[in-house]
């Protein structure tokens, strides 16, 4: 009986490989459909929150003398809509963002689609960085820890990472910034670029990529080596999160009974490891990479303030200082989309790697 | 000579405090072509018997003593070496299916690379040994197994499939450490005649190691009790199951439920095994034994001769007369 039903299973899984391709485009709609309807609820929620925030945006923006002139702060009120009830204003913010505004800046009095278009690249640059650096260094280390498991390079591939997810990221930045260009002038201090240097004929906004693509060489250069102490910053905690995560995930696959299968085959240890540990290892790594990687976006407040890098957590810091409403909301959903993105990376890489995924 | 031959095997595992034996001076020996049962109770050592063997004792668990393996002493050999032998002349099924195989790795590779690896062959030549082996374990529609997830298959399909990836490399001898627990009663008895039918055919030494003497019954040529890491009585299934010496392994026989007679409380035996580290001193058994002496609890027992290949571990032996 058993046997009867598993074979039509088999013809079964036979057809499904046919089907995968629609499977999957319906899997990519699915969670595109799902992706917008977050964004919404994100931009419910940044609202609601900057609605009970205490402290009064035009007190902020106007200063002492015009805030003394009720006709002033009316009509300040009255540009920004400011006067209107709070879910009229939310639903003029929404049909507007969906036509592509969002808003003009408060402190920057220019369109904050703009000011993203020219601070979220930057951000975007070193999280990249940062992340891949991470993902590579991490996984290697976390790989070699548990294959040495409390031998010496285990050790110390321990206290290592141990350290790099105990130093506090401003402190770190401090420290870094003070070794590697007061002290030492390895590498160029603040900034994207040298002072007055050209910049690259823009078509991302990721200096190095565009360079690159350009044939700039010398430009692509002068921007990887302002780019690699803020990512080395920023990665230090991402490595020693990943380097600990990815040794306890191969240590717990290691102990899995089909490791145990592997090994009784005679394989030797590093096809083990390649075919049969890395696969289900690399599903939780990715998994905590993704959430990393948001992560970097937030943690860059601190880094792009010590390197001075024009990039997404400045202008954030400066809005929130400000109550820069339409600023904040446009952050926030940068970030949001950022976040579900990335999850949707995830999502698809989950699908790549274990094949069990694929025909469901 | 026997294809196997154990002796004074002692494995010593690490735990929380300390290190402790799970299994001590253990001897035993497996011919061509012959099945052996070896049972006992959770934590008697059965499975680290096994797994030292298999050299694939828990992180900084070790063994001692010899096991020569066609007149190779497979302690003495290096990491290097004795991966050619494992999973080559050495196969073994693990307990549970549906742990055991990689769920992310179809059927295929699962079932090709180590012949691969063993036997430098083609991909096309692995390809048709795995027809061949799926066929042999009676899966149906080899071709389409071999393209499937594992997943796709139940406990009983997984455990079939498990004995053919056992077997891929032709290998003397296989380990089946509690291969029908994890499954059906149904489906137990078609792997244990599965397993009774590659004996015969292809000559091949299987070791099964189970808690369920009703397993055993059927299945063995020859039966060893172990207790606390030691053998207490082995001998030939028939005298072993009709006669049995030791009072643990007289225990453990009247303590099988039978359905002949309803109605009546199940035997037990008193008390619990002993946990690893905390070995009773002598007779291990000496705590829970009904027939317990005072000398009991110094002297180790050492084996006493019932009949050819019949042998026990009780100087007191007080059921020789029953």
């Amino acid at each position: 009986m058993q046997q009867i039903k598993k074979s039509k299973n088999l013809t079964l899984a036979g057809n499904m490989s046919a089907k995968v391709s629609s499977s999957f485009a319906k899997f990519i709609y699915k969670r595109i459909a799902v992706g917008l309807l977050m964004m919404i609820g994100i931009t419910f929620v940044a609202f609601a929150v900057t609605q009970v925030v205490p402290g009064d945006p035009a007190a902020v923006n106007l200063g002492q003398s015009a805030m003394s002139n009720p006709e002033i702060v009316a009509r300040w009120r009255a540009e920004y809509g400011l006067d209107k009830p709070v879910p009229e204003q939310y639903m003029r913010y929404i049909s507007k963002v969906l036509q592509g505004d969002l808003g003009i800046s408060q402190h920057s009095r220019r369109p904050v689609s703009e000011d993203l278009a020219e601070y979220f690249p930057a951000t975007i640059e070193i999280a990249l960085v940062a992340i891949i650096f991470s993902i590579i260094i991490g996984f290697s280390l976390g790989i070699l820890s548990a294959m040495t498991r409390d031998r010496l390079p285990d050790q110390l591939i321990r206290v290592l990472s141990l350290t790099g997810v105990s130093m506090p990221t401003f402190w770190t930045s401090l420290v870094v910034f003070y070794i590697f260009f007061f002290k030492l002038g390895w590498f160029p201090g603040t900034g994207r670029l040298d002072p007055g240097g050209d910049e690259p004929t823009h078509l991302t906004g990721l200096y190095t990529i565009d360079a690159l693509v350009h044939g700039q060489f010398s430009i692509a250069w002068i921007a990887l080596k302002h780019l690699a102490l803020p990512a080395i910053v920023l990665a230090t905690y991402t490595i020693g999160v990943l380097t600990r995560f990815t040794r306890a995930s191969v240590l717990e696959i290691l102990g899995n009974d089909y490791v145990r299968s592997a090994r009784a085959k005679g394989l030797p240890e590093w096809l083990v490891i390649k075919r049969h540990v890395l696969r289900p290892a690399l599903l939780s790594i990715i998994t905590v990479a993704g959430v990393a990687f948001g992560g970097l976006l937030s943690g860059s407040v601190l880094v792009e303030n010590v390197f001075s890098w024009p990039g997404l957590g400045q202008y954030a810091f400066k809005s929130a200082i400000a109550l820069d409403l339409p600023g904040i909301m446009g952050v926030s959903i940068v970030v949001a989309g950022v976040f579900i993105i990335m999850n949707l990376i995830v999502d698809f890489l989950y699908r790549i790697i274990d094949p069990n995924l694929r025909s469901e | 000579m026997p294809l196997l031959d154990v002796e004074n095997l002692t494995v010593t595992l690490a735990t929380s405090s300390g290190s402790a034996q799970a299994v001590r001076n253990l001897s035993f020996s497996l011919d061509e072509g012959e099945i052996i049962g070896i049972a006992g109770e959770s934590g008697s050592g059965k499975t680290m018997t096994a797994l030292s063997l298999m050299r694939l004792l828990p992180h900084k668990g070790f063994a001692t003593g010899s096991i020569k393996f066609s007149g190779k002493d497979l302690l003495a050999q290096t990491n290097r070496a004795y991966r050619d032998i494992r999973g080559n002349q050495i196969a073994m099924i693990f307990q549970d299916p549906m742990t055991s195989l990689h769920p992310m790795i179809k059927i295929e590779t699962q079932l090709t690379e180590h012949i691969r690896h063993h036997k430098k062959i083609s991909q096309e030549s692995a390809h048709l040994k795995a027809l061949e082996l799926l066929d042999t374990v009676k899966i149906p529609d080899p071709a389409s197994a071999l393209e499937a997830m594992p997943k796709q298959f139940s406990g009983g399909m997984r455990q079939r499939i498990a004995i053919a990836i056992a077997l891929a490399c032709d290998p003397k001898l296989l380990i089946a450490d509690e291969p029908t627990t994890a499954l059906d009663v149904t489906v137990q008895a078609g792997i244990l005649r599965l397993l009774d039918q590659l004996r015969r055919e292809k000559n091949l030494a299987v070791m099964v190691i189970t808690h369920d003497l009703g397993v055993l019954s059927s299945l063995t040529d020859r039966i060893m009790i172990m207790y606390a890491g030691s053998e207490v009585e082995s001998g030939l299934t028939s005298d072993l199951l009709k006669n049995p010496r030791h009072p643990y392994t007289k225990g453990l026989i009247s303590a099988l439920p039978t359905s002949s007679i309803s109605g009546k409380k199940l035997l037990t035996i008193e008390g619990m095994p002993p946990e690893l580290g905390q070995i009773p001193s002598g007779c291990a058994f000496h705590p829970r034994c009904a027939y317990a002496k005072t000398s009991c609890e110094s002297q180790i027992p050492t084996s006493i001769s019932i009949s050819t290949k019949h042998r026990i571990f009780c100087p007191v032996n007080p059921l020789v007369s029953s």
